[in-house]
């Protein structure tokens, strides 16, 4: 294009903005402005009317004071005077100032539509095109109540021109997003979605973001797009590079569409049509297979485009999660991105990893990167990158490279960016917990954090140990010898003399046969930080000396000199100077044996979340986070130390903080240590509960909830006849649940943890464990949006027979769910014999004032309670024999709904329950497993067959499924959950 | 598309369209901020950062950055491909462009942004399709200032 079209020859503005440019000092900058500010204003109030060129000229002058920073308070009643201008440049700088500087004058705006409604009925091209670009850079109420009704007719109808299509489809998606309850669904929705197969590729490309977001929305109404868009990416996959003409961007083909494209399948579930499905997979495969082809430009735009393509086909993969064979093929192909020399691919690879390394499919294949992300942690020279690497260390993490990761994690907090260290030291203390295997790893991994970043290491940190510590007695000496030998050192973080003092007031004791930690050797250690120390640090200190005397009687006088000695009980510190008078005088007057009750061991403390899991969670940020970023997102600011967080930890170590006002509570709290002593008795199992299931299952249901959102295609269904009347939480009958339960159902017969439930507003995660004819569900409830649910209650029922098989206890809920917080609920359940139906969970809550009600099934199935026998092919065989009755068999013939894969029908036999036995059918394609399900009345050994058969007759897949057990009802309902698997 | 911001290395903002409400303050700040923080960034840094809950896309052509902030789930290849389509486009009108023609003729760089994109997202992706209704308005622009002159 001639370079003659530049501008339009507004002289006056091009040597106004020269004049600027030759400023050389800002006052001299303002001076010019003001000037010619003044100018204008004399120009536009003058007496003599200004020609449309003038106008516009002082008009464009305007607009570039304003974009310069300064501040305009008049010239809108010119700029909206060339909206009616019949000359095209004057109407254009009138749409460019109303679009940048909106003001929100009521008589303006109405002005300001009329001319917008005048250019949008021209039928002329260029002017409704502007009038359209205007409404879509404003955006504002008052336009989408004008224009809202109008814009979808002109997107649909049959003659408007492609270019007008374009601008009307981004023009409502931008009304339809600042106004939604303004843009009607109508028969346009439909004739919208039918815009996919446009013959113009700008049409599609602009209509395709309004589907999209339609879709998230309204995903049943606009379901007819799923099979529209894999056609047309298929089309736009297999096309040579020069098919789209223009729309081939260095050598690709449609990069944005087809990018669109991915991004409006993940807006649903796979297709369920098979031979869509199919289609799509063959696209995913092809994009995979381009990225191994020879690039056909050295152009960093060809890759680019190319690989925002592949990415976007990664993560519909992610999405779908339900294609092994594509999880894997997507993970080598990142791996081969981490050692790419764009930093930009290095990076993306590693963000897309870490969701790659929560799918069960694809876990192991991250775990092989391990190598090359930690030499990224080491080496990578932009800590945006480092900061993926460490994220995907922790996803990738599990019992077998707990301690490697750890290691690594804590070798690189000593060098590790200030901006990242809080988050790293939360990570490291969460997964040195949630692996420990044996606690003395624990323990001296959560020292080391002290030690290398003390100033990070946050008060819910060695809260958490020390809880650990008291509940685990094998590991209390331990934990006083390291604690011990980790205060030898010169210098050390008083956090560290935190613990120390903590740790060897309490168990100080186990140490203490060795001469080289002799009780009086403890104190000194400990007193000789004393005054290095802050007010509350010394306070615990205080608490540990009397401890001490307890402990060790001959420290008693050493520690009474102490306490007499005018710096502690006349110390300025009120509370240093109480704790100070009421030790000393305990020490004297109370009897050995009142002393020893008054100081006895604090009893383990009771089961809860990880207050680092939870902070870790709140860190990511105030408000309306959804729950899938909390895993997510590093964010700045938010205050860290939050002391919010802390009530359950201080209640239990009160009695060593600064922060009870009473004395007599105070000492009260020493003695009694946390109020919940009911549950000390069976401290054993306790532990144990403490440590496999708490801080487990809050890790667990963190991940679980990060990376699939695999429900998007189910709105809030109120259930029938429920409405605002309906009385609220009083269950007398059984709530009918949600269509799609069977199918929610469904997906967890094979697996126990994942994203039972999620629309708009509430996200379900659960996690549920099973041991004999024994079940625990952790369900956790996510507010997705920023404001609070309130009278948030969910009830269990068991319909039916179902209320004498299983017997159902879930804890209450708390009533109100903050935005972007997640409660937790417990449901246990005991088998008490055989079962077909699920119970059902209600869940009623307030959101904005109306009342939301929901039911949907616990995925609670008969298998979930098999024992998994091992057993040889003649033994199997000889039960199979004895379970001959007609009766005792099911069976089922079925078309197999998802890919044949080995590995895959393994996982989810596995997942089942019963045990996969190798080598014992005589045909090496068929499975065969046996299990026991545990029941309170019985056991029911069940003996499963399943023979695939890629090559039916038909052409299709097929299986035949038999189960045969000691009980029909038994045999009959494995054999419908499993029909449903495969 | 939240929004899209153009600035010198010297930090001067040259162009700003923003696909979100939000008031002149908060535009100033975020400005600022954005800016301070991407011409932090060494060469051969990775082109993505997160911030807030956005993340910010950014490369620099000769003496002026290009920075678009984009959704959390959005593709930043895709993005970073944007930039340089809207740079082609500016090099196609202007013939060979620099950071002086976008301060002369603010007005078009801005028209060429809205057939480009548009409410944040793309609208036309074909380089020739958009030149053609940028040449087109010139067009009417032309015949009126001739026909003026006859007058």
């Amino acid at each position: 294009m001639p370079a003659v079209s530049k501008g339009d020859g507004m002289r006056g503005l091009a040597v106004f903005i020269s004049d600027i440019r030759n400023c050389k000092s800002k006052e001299a900058e303002i001076k010019r402005i003001n000037k010619e500010l003044a100018n204008i204003r004399s120009k536009f109030k003058g007496d003599k009317a200004l020609d449309g060129y003038s106008k516009k000229k002082y008009v464009c002058k305007l607009l570039f004071i304003f974009l310069l920073g300064h501040d305009i308070d008049f010239g809108h009643m010119e700029a909206v005077n060339l909206l009616s201008s019949n000359k095209y440049t004057e109407k254009q700088i009138g749409y460019l100032f109303i679009s940048v500087l909106v003001n929100s004058n009521s008589e303006l705006i109405r002005l300001i539509n009329n001319a917008i409604k005048n250019d949008l009925s021209s039928r002329n091209p260029t002017f409704m095109c502007l009038a359209l670009h205007c409404i879509a850079n404003v955006g504002s109420r008052e336009m989408a109540e004008a224009f809202a009704g109008e814009i979808p007719r002109i997107l649909v109808a049959g003659d408007t021109m492609d270019s007008v299509k374009q601008s009307a489809a981004l023009c409502l998606l931008r009304l339809y997003k600042t106004s939604p309850d303004l843009v009607l669904m109508g028969e346009w929705t439909s004739r919208v979605v039918h815009l996919l197969n446009d013959q113009h590729m700008g049409v599609v490309t602009a209509a395709i973001s309004l589907i999209t977001c339609l879709s998230q929305k309204n995903p049943d109404e606009f379901k007819t797009c799923v099979s529209l868009a894999v056609s047309r990416l298929s089309r736009i996959v297999s096309s040579a590079s020069t098919d789209l003409q223009d729309y081939t961007y260095y050598f690709v083909p449609a990069p944005w569409l087809s990018c669109k494209l991915l991004r409006l399948l993940q807006c649903y579930p796979p297709p369920e049509d098979g031979a869509v499905k199919g289609r799509l997979v063959e696209c995913l495969e092809t994009i995979l297979n381009k990225a191994q082809e020879p690039p056909k430009s050295k152009k960093v735009q060809h890759s680019n485009a190319k690989n925002a393509i592949l990415f976007e086909a990664i993560s519909l993969i992610i999405h779908y999660d339900s294609e092994p064979n594509l999880l894997v093929r997507a993970c080598n192909q990142l791996g081969q991105f981490l050692q790419h020399r764009e930093t930009n691919l290095r990076y993306l690879a590693l963000e897309s990893m870490c969701t790659l390394a929560s799918s069960e499919f694809s876990h192991e294949a991250v775990k092989t990167h391990i190598e090359t992300v930690i030499n990224a942690l080491k080496t990578e020279r932009d800590v945006s990158v480092r900061q993926r690497a460490a994220d995907l260390l922790y996803a990738m993490c599990d019992r077998s490279n707990a301690k490697q990761i750890v290691a690594e994690m804590l070798s690189y907090l000593e060098t590790a960016d200030y901006s990242i260290r809080e988050e790293m030291v939360l990570k490291v203390a969460i997964l040195a917990e949630k692996y420990a295997v044996d606690y003395s790893w624990y323990v001296d991994t959560i020292l080391n954090l002290i030690r290398i970043a003390g100033d990070y290491v946050s008060e819910e940190v060695w809260y958490r140990v020390i809880q650990i510590v008291i509940n685990r007695d094998d590991v209390q000496g331990y934990a006083a010898k390291t604690v011990f030998e980790a205060l030898q050192a010169p210098a050390c973080h008083e956090n560290m003399v935190k613990v120390g003092g903590y740790i060897l007031g309490e168990f100080g004791n186990l140490i203490a046969g060795d001469p080289r930690s002799s009780p009086l050797v403890q104190f000194n250690l400990l007193h000789s930080k004393f005054h290095l120390c802050s007010v509350p640090t010394r306070a615990l200190l205080l608490s540990a000396y009397i401890k001490f005397i307890n402990l060790f009687p001959e420290t008693k006088s050493t520690i009474q000199e102490v306490l007499r000695s005018d710096s502690q009980i006349r110390n300025s510190d009120v509370e240093l100077q109480q704790r100070a008078v009421e030790y000393l005088k305990l020490s004297s007057i109370a009897s050995t044996d009142v002393l020893a009750t008054v100081l006895e061991e604090m009893p383990p403390f009771p089961e809860r979340e990880s207050s680092i899991l939870a902070k870790l969670k709140k860190k990511k940020g105030p408000g309306a986070v959804s729950v899938n970023e909390l895993e997510e997102g590093k964010r700045e600011g938010g205050e860290l130390n939050g002391g919010g967080e802390r009530g359950g930890d201080s209640s239990a170590i009160a009695a060593s903080n600064a922060s009870t006002p009473s004395p007599s509570a105070d000492l009260l709290g020493l003695r009694a240590g946390p109020p919940v002593t009911a549950a000390a008795p069976s401290a054993g199992s306790l532990l144990v509960d403490v440590f496999s299931e708490a801080g487990i299952n809050d890790d667990g249901f963190l991940r679980d909830l990060e990376p699939t959102t695999e429900s998007s295609d189910s709105l809030l269904a109120e259930g029938p006849g429920d409405s605002d009347s309906a009385p609220p939480s009083v269950v007398s009958e059984d709530p009918t649940p949600l269509p799609e339960s069977d199918e929610l159902l469904n997906k967890f017969v094979c697996k126990n943890n994942g994203v039972l439930f999620e629309n708009q507003l509430l996200q379900i995660g659960i996690k549920s464990e099973y041991r004999q004819n024994l079940g625990r569900i952790y369900l956790f409830y996510g507010n997705k949006t920023s404001v609070q649910f309130v009278t948030f209650t969910t009830t269990v029922t068991c319909p039916g027979e179902l209320q004498s098989q299983l017997n159902v206890q879930s804890k209450p809920v708390e009533p109100l769910i903050e935005g972007g917080a997640q409660v937790q609920q417990v449901i246990n359940i005991e088998c008490l014999t055989d079962f077909s139906d699920a119970p059902l969970l209600n869940i009623k809550f307030r959101y904005g004032g109306a009342l939301q009600n929901l039911t949907l099934k616990l995925p609670v199935t008969i298998n979930k309670f098999f024992q998994p026998t091992e057993m040889a092919s003649h033994d199997f065989f000889q039960r199979w024999k004895q379970l001959s009755q007609p009766q005792q068999e099911a069976q089922k013939i079925f078309k197999a709904s998802h890919a044949m894969d080995t590995e895959v029908l393994k996982a989810k036999l596995l997942g089942l329950g019963m045990a996969l036995l190798e080598n014992v059918d005589p045909n090496p394609e068929n499975f065969v497993c046996a299990g026991v399900i545990q029941s309170k009345a019985q056991q029911v050994g069940s003996l499963l067959r399943l023979e695939p058969n890629a090559q039916a007759q038909s052409g299709e897949q097929m299986y035949r499924l038999t189960v045969r057990s000691s009980k029909d009802t038994v045999s009959k309902r494995l054999c419908e959950l499993l029909a449903e698997q495969f | 598309m939240q929004f899209m911001l153009l600035f010198s290395r010297q930090g001067k903002l040259r162009l700003q369209k923003w696909y979100a409400p939000l008031s002149d303050t908060q535009k100033k700040k975020i400005s600022r901020e954005v800016i301070q923080m991407v011409l932090a960034r060494k060469p051969k840094m990775c082109s993505f950062l997160e911030w807030r809950d956005l993340k910010i896309v950014y490369k620099r052509y000769a003496s002026l950055y290009f920075c678009c902030a984009v959704e959390d789930q959005e593709n930043e290849l895709i993005t970073l491909e944007v930039i340089h389509r809207y740079v082609e486009l500016l090099d196609k009108y202007f013939g060979s462009v620099c950071e002086l023609d976008i301060i002369f003729n603010f007005e078009k760089a801005y028209y060429i942004l809205d057939e480009f994109i548009l409410g944040g997202e793309a609208q036309e992706t074909s380089k020739k399709n958009v030149l053609k209704a940028i040449e087109q308005a010139d067009m009417l622009q032309e015949v009126r200032n001739t026909h003026t002159l006859c007058i």
